[in-house]
């Protein structure tokens, strides 16, 4: 890697590189602040490598032009904040439905409603995986720093194509507005997942149809030569809809089974000081900043605490911490919200170790120091 | 044959629709892998299930959001629009403007049959004021959408209206839509029996047929007509039809001044 490839830039514009090294050839959205400069930078660099941005009259038209585009084949992404990603919610289950493979981006600001827009939080974790109708699968990533911004939209890219789904990049107003220096490493350099296609000659081809020990099928692009059918109703392996229970059972149960059978490929977290750790201090995001720095401190005071950060927070790391919690005494979650992501570390910990939890929804972000005085009170 | 028997009611004008979608498709002799279908929620939208081509049946009121992605990211697919009239001019009416004001090459065909068929006969923005809906049970009083006016205003550069009764008229209006390089709007007049037929006592089927013969007037003989002999009718025929910058082919001007750079 060239010394001077390195870059300083936000988060958001992190994540357009990423997108772009990542294949992305089209864009779909609406601007709202704080993911603005994500619209601004596609709009910019996607004609220049021959992909299209599309500025639509609504998050909702967003969304939709970038399945429609996500559909003929290209790498399609839309990018929100609060009031947009609640928009959106509706056709995140079509494309889960559908099976589409195409990136959300939600950078967190303060809510509920227009709330403080410039302001960070991390309320939106449970509508990520609740905010559609229905039961569906969902997988949804967050970064912590502007590099793992980008690394983690390629990531995003890749899932999406890999298990034919939409897959959400929970960032934050902290790490989508934050600056750091980035080495933008070459593209031959980076792991690139493209969707699995049908072969050409395959006269038999149905849109929906998979192999034994496969979690998805092909997927060919509109105008590639085989004509299918595409509808968020239940259907069947033509694609085309049916009333059928046992075919809804079959369909929906594969959604889910997709990402659960496959949790250890789509799960990655960061472990720091954690072989003789007592507490433990799980944060994510923006605020896992925090929570390293506070860690970091405590250890210097020879406390025995330990940090767990998920990166991909759907599907949540429920292995990695229960063995957590039948080692420590307590978990501590600090997160940018009134209690989301400590409801889910409760379910899976089952009383097994204390939790506590540090939240704020005053629009500030929580500071090491309140950490450090949480983790010196429990310890 | 095996997506037989259809969802449609006996009587419904979506298939004659349908139909002359169809055959305008196989008049131009448009390659089929090369056809898109898109369509929202609605009996309307049920069509492009049917049809043996690329086809997308979405969520309600976005079919022309999702067709807006799949034309710009692939502007050689003929991409036509399937639509109803809750679907097109409430929940989506937002994105029918757009659509209109972008002039991007897409055909909407509006079934309009005045309701909403598919949740049971509530009032559409074409249920004329006064009729009756399930939502309506003492009398609508909004005041309908002329959806050509509408498209025409907002920006489309083809503008018509059919109907189920004038089939093969509509056929050629379709044609002329999708020859036209930018947004067209065909609003094709359907029959829905079941819902607005029974509930505005308008008849059976074939009743509602033959009032659209009686009270149809073709814009060219409309011109030569006094306004009470008009009085009680609706036009049909070819609203407009002007050229305009297409939306996919000014993008590409603007991919094509980089692509020395690449
Ligand atoms: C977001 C959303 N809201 C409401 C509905 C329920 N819904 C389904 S079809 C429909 C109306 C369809 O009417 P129209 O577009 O006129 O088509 P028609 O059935 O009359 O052909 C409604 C309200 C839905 N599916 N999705
Ligand atoms: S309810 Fe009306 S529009 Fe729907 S299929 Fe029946 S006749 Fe057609």
């Amino acid at each position: 890697m060239k010394k001077n490839n390195i870059k300083l830039m936000q988060g958001n514009e992190a994540c357009v590189e990423g997108a772009i090294a990542a294949g992305m050839r089209f864009y779909g959205g609406y601007p709202i602040t704080p993911s603005t400069e994500i619209a601004e930078g596609s709009a910019q660099k996607l004609p220049r490598v021959g992909g299209k941005f599309i500025q639509m009259e609504d998050e909702i038209g967003g969304i939709a032009a970038t399945i429609g585009a996500a559909l003929t084949g290209v790498k399609a992404m839309t990018a929100t904040s609060g009031p947009g990603f609640s928009l959106k919610q509706e056709n995140i289950g079509y494309a889960a439905m559908a099976e589409i493979p195409c990136v959300i981006v939600n950078v967190q600001r303060h809510g509920p409603s227009t709330g403080l827009p410039t302001s960070p939080s991390q309320g939106d974790v449970m509508q990520a995986k609740w905010g559609t109708h229905g039961d569906h699968p969902v997988i949804a990533l967050s970064p912590s720093s502007v590099k793992e911004t980008f690394d983690l939209t390629i990531r995003c890219f890749n899932l999406a194509e890999k298990y034919r789904t939409p897959v959400i990049l929970l960032l934050d107003e902290i790490v989508g507005h934050m600056r750091e220096g980035i080495a933008i490493p070459d593209t031959s350099e980076l792991e690139i997942i493209d969707r699995k296609k049908p072969s050409q000659d395959d006269k038999d081809y149905l849109a929906y149809k998979v192999e034994e020990g496969e979690y998805v099928a092909p997927m060919a692009g509109f105008g590639d030569g085989f004509r299918y059918h595409v509808t968020g109703l239940v259907h069947d392996e033509s694609g085309f809809p049916t009333n059928s229970n046992a075919v809804a059972d079959k369909l929906c149960t594969r959604l889910m089974k997709k990402i659960e059978d496959n949790i250890d490929d789509i799960v990655t977290y960061e472990e720091l000081y954690m072989e003789d750790a007592e507490v433990v201090v799980l944060s994510y995001g923006g605020t896992a900043r925090s929570a390293k720095s506070a860690v970091k401190k405590a250890r210097e005071k020879g406390l025995k605490v330990g940090m767990f950060r998920p990166i991909t927070i759907w599907p949540f790391p429920e292995k990695q911490i229960k063995e957590i919690a039948d080692k420590v005494k307590g978990i501590i979650v600090a997160e940018l919200n009134y209690g989301q992501l400590v409801l889910e570390v409760e379910r899976v910990v089952k009383g097994s170790s204390d939790i506590f939890h540090i939240g704020k929804v005053d629009g500030d972000i929580i500071t090491p120091d309140e950490i450090l005085s949480k983790i010196e009170e429990v310890i | 044959m095996d997506k037989l028997p259809h969802i449609w009611c006996p009587g419904c004008g979506h298939g004659i629709l349908m139909r002359a979608i169809a055959k305008a498709i196989e008049n131009l002799g448009l390659d089929k892998d090369k056809v898109c279908i898109v369509s929202g929620i609605g009996c309307s939208s049920r069509a492009p299930g049917y049809m043996d081509f690329n086809t997308l049946h979405t969520t309600h009121g976005r079919a022309l959001a999702f067709a807006t992605g799949v034309k710009l990211a692939r502007p050689e697919l003929e991409v036509i629009v399937i639509t109803g009239d809750g679907d097109a001019a409430a929940i989506g009416g937002n994105h029918l403007i757009h659509a209109a004001r972008r002039n991007i090459n897409i055909t909407t065909i509006v079934f309009n049959n005045n309701i909403y068929g598919m949740t049971g006969g509530q009032y559409s923005p074409t249920t004329p004021t006064g009729d009756l809906g399930t939502t309506a049970p003492y009398g609508n009083i909004d005041r309908p959408f002329d959806i050509p006016k509408l498209a025409a205003s907002a920006g489309a550069t083809y503008v018509a209206r059919g109907t189920a009764y004038h089939a093969n008229q509509l056929v050629k209006l379709v044609e002329k839509g999708i020859q036209n390089k930018g947004f067209s709007l065909i609003e094709g007049v359907s029959v829905c029996p079941t819902y607005y037929g029974r509930k505005n006592k308008k008849g059976t089927a074939v009743d509602i047929m033959k009032w659209q013969r009686d009270h149809a007037v073709d814009i060219k003989v409309a011109e030569k007509l006094s306004s009470e002999q008009l009085e009680g009718k609706f036009l049909i025929g070819e609203f407009k039809n002007t050229t305009e910058p297409e939306y996919t082919e000014e993008y590409q001007k603007i991919i094509d001044r980089f692509i020395k750079e690449r």
